[in-house]
């Protein structure tokens, strides 16, 4: 793996280390007490989701229709870490959300969102393990749609669910918390250019293979 | 301009000739609608009568599941002869050959929606004539949208593996905007005190899901379908 | 293969705080009333420490466990160029 690589991991690495004391020394939210430190962890992780989603789709736009073979290698590596940073959302959310509201799950309108996005990721992935040959573009198509279906989602799951009364409680963050929250949200990057560069490289280095066996069959 | 809707008529026309012979897909999905209601009867009828909302929410799943059913049959034909190759390989606009397949697909529900509607009116005492144009413009925007995106990615499946599980892994979430827009507008206007604002806004989303989606179809069923 | 394990192992961790809860039966307050902390009794409250504690432990595992599955791939990959390249000439 490349140098650069290496750095962003061992920095991202000793950071997360770290974060537990530094999120400790934040204030505590008032309503939510202890629990509500999952926050720390859950919010970078839902932003980072629906960037690798936001990635994934354009990079297969740019596969699809700017013919750009290498595109696809990102928009794959993109939805394995949109699937991954989507696991860790939907289950620090319950967890936070057990505490908090005293059940696991509501069908609130970002979590169900969430759950949506989630799921079309995950189908992508399983099109491009069991699709066979020729699902990388199938899958494009699949990335690409998902990710104009955004908006749709939100508006349709958030309408959905305001003619039912609300269960979620938005918290407020007093300005103390802004230093933790920054410094999670920074470790959680660096992973995220790290894992994202690094699966890249291995779509890559897969189609390479596919070449050199190809070179070896010609021969 | 012209040629776009000659190739599109071509198409449905090649697809009900083939249909008309047999039947085949027209009356197993019919029957596989009837089933669909049936057995989700059994889960939210209680005591003989149904939950709320539950007319709407049967409706639109039985139209779901067996488009989803349908979409497979049509393509599946298309594959054991490779006649889809051959469609693309023709001297025509490829988006006209999608919109030709999505036309057809849209007879063949609407087909389904016009024995169902009535079916669960009945079944299930929901008031189908109190609003007809609003539920007719639900359906058809609905439909719409599901057949969309259904046909891409039928079309995209056909040469794939383990096609017949990936089109609805595939196809479910991406269309929950519909099934919630088609729920929902369906159950304002069946209840109690019909909300037909809430149905228009409904109606607006799909019609906007419909326009946003055919047109990307449209566009990425070329470079999609291309080796 | 290897990711499939991967996403296999995540999926289990994900069901295992759920588990023990759902095993005990309490009964929960339906979804769209919201209950408030203070008036649930002590018994149906989890401890804080356990939620957060699960929660931090499952977000190094998954991210350990796709960093560790993620080199293991590359080392493959790369091992298989090398030979493929020196089978070459």
């Amino acid at each position: 793996m490349s140098k650069l690589n290496q750095i962003e991991l061992a920095l991202a690495g000793a950071m997360l280390a770290v974060a537990p004391w530094i999120i400790d020394a934040a204030p505590y939210e008032s309503t939510m007490g202890l629990v509500q430190k999952i926050f720390y962890f859950h919010m970078p992780s839902a932003w980072l989701f629906l960037l690798a989603a936001i990635i994934s789709g354009v990079a297969s736009a740019m596969f699809l229709f700017g013919k750009k073979k290498n595109a696809d290698g990102w928009a794959l590596a993109a939805a394995e870490l949109a699937v991954v940073f989507g696991i860790i959302t939907l289950v620090t959310g319950p967890l936070w959300a057990r505490k908090a509201w005293g059940i696991w799950w509501v069908w609130d309108a970002r979590l169900t969102s969430s759950l949506i996005l989630w799921m079309i990721f995950t189908a992508y992935l399983l099109l491009r393990r069991y699709g066979g040959p020729g699902s990388d573009k199938l899958g494009a198509g699949m990335a690409l749609f998902g990710l104009a279906n955004v908006p749709f989602i939100f508006v349709s799951v958030n309408v959905w669910r305001t003619l039912h009364p609300q269960t979620s409680v938005v918290p407020t963050l007093p300005v103390q918390m802004g230093g933790p929250l920054w410094f999670c949200i920074t470790a959680f990057f660096l992973l995220f250019l790290a894992l994202l560069s690094m699966r890249a490289r291995l779509e890559r280095q897969r189609l390479r293979i596919e070449d050199l066996y190809l070179a070896e069959d010609e021969a | 301009m012209k040629d776009f809707f000659r190739v599109a008529w071509l198409v449905v026309r090649k697809d009900l000739m083939v249909e008309a012979r047999s039947l085949e897909v027209v009356s197993t999905t019919l029957f596989f609608a009837l089933t669909v209601v049936l057995v989700f009867a059994f889960g939210l009828v209680r005591e003989g009568r149904p939950v709320d909302d539950v007319a709407a929410a049967i409706l639109w799943i039985a139209t779901a599941f067996s488009g989803t059913l349908a979409l497979g049959r049509t393509f599946e034909r298309e594959r054991q002869a490779d006649t889809l190759r051959a469609l693309m390989l023709a001297p025509a606009d490829r988006p006209a050959i999608y919109a030709g397949k999505l036309a057809g697909m849209l007879l063949l529900m609407g087909l389904v929606e016009l024995v169902l509607v009535p079916l669960v009116g009945l079944l299930f005492q929901a008031p189908i004539f109190a609003y007809p144009w609003h539920l007719a413009a639900l359906l058809v925007a609905g439909t719409t949208g599901f057949a969309a995106v259904g046909t891409l990615f039928a079309a995209m499946l056909v040469r794939a593996r383990s096609c017949d599980v990936m089109l609805p892994i595939l196809l479910y979430p991406i269309t929950v905007p519909v099934m919630i827009a088609g729920v929902r507008g369906t159950a304002a206007l069946f209840q109690g005190t019909p909300d037909e604002e809430l149905a228009r806004f409904w109606i607006a989303l799909l019609l906007f899901f419909d326009v946003v989606f055919v047109t990307l179809a449209l566009w990425t069923f070329e470079p999609v379908m291309t080796e | 293969m290897r990711f499939c394990r991967a996403l296999f192992v995540a999926a289990l961790l994900m069901a295992a705080p759920i588990a023990p809860v759902a095993l005990a039966a309490q009964p929960q307050p339906s979804a769209d009333e919201f209950v408030p902390m203070e008036e649930v009794p002590p018994e149906e409250q989890i401890p804080a420490i356990n939620l957060v504690a699960a929660a931090y432990g499952f977000v190094w595992i998954v991210v350990v466990g796709y960093v560790w599955s993620l080199g293991r791939r590359l080392q493959k990959a790369e091992g298989e160029i090398a030979a493929l390249e020196q089978r070459r000439r």
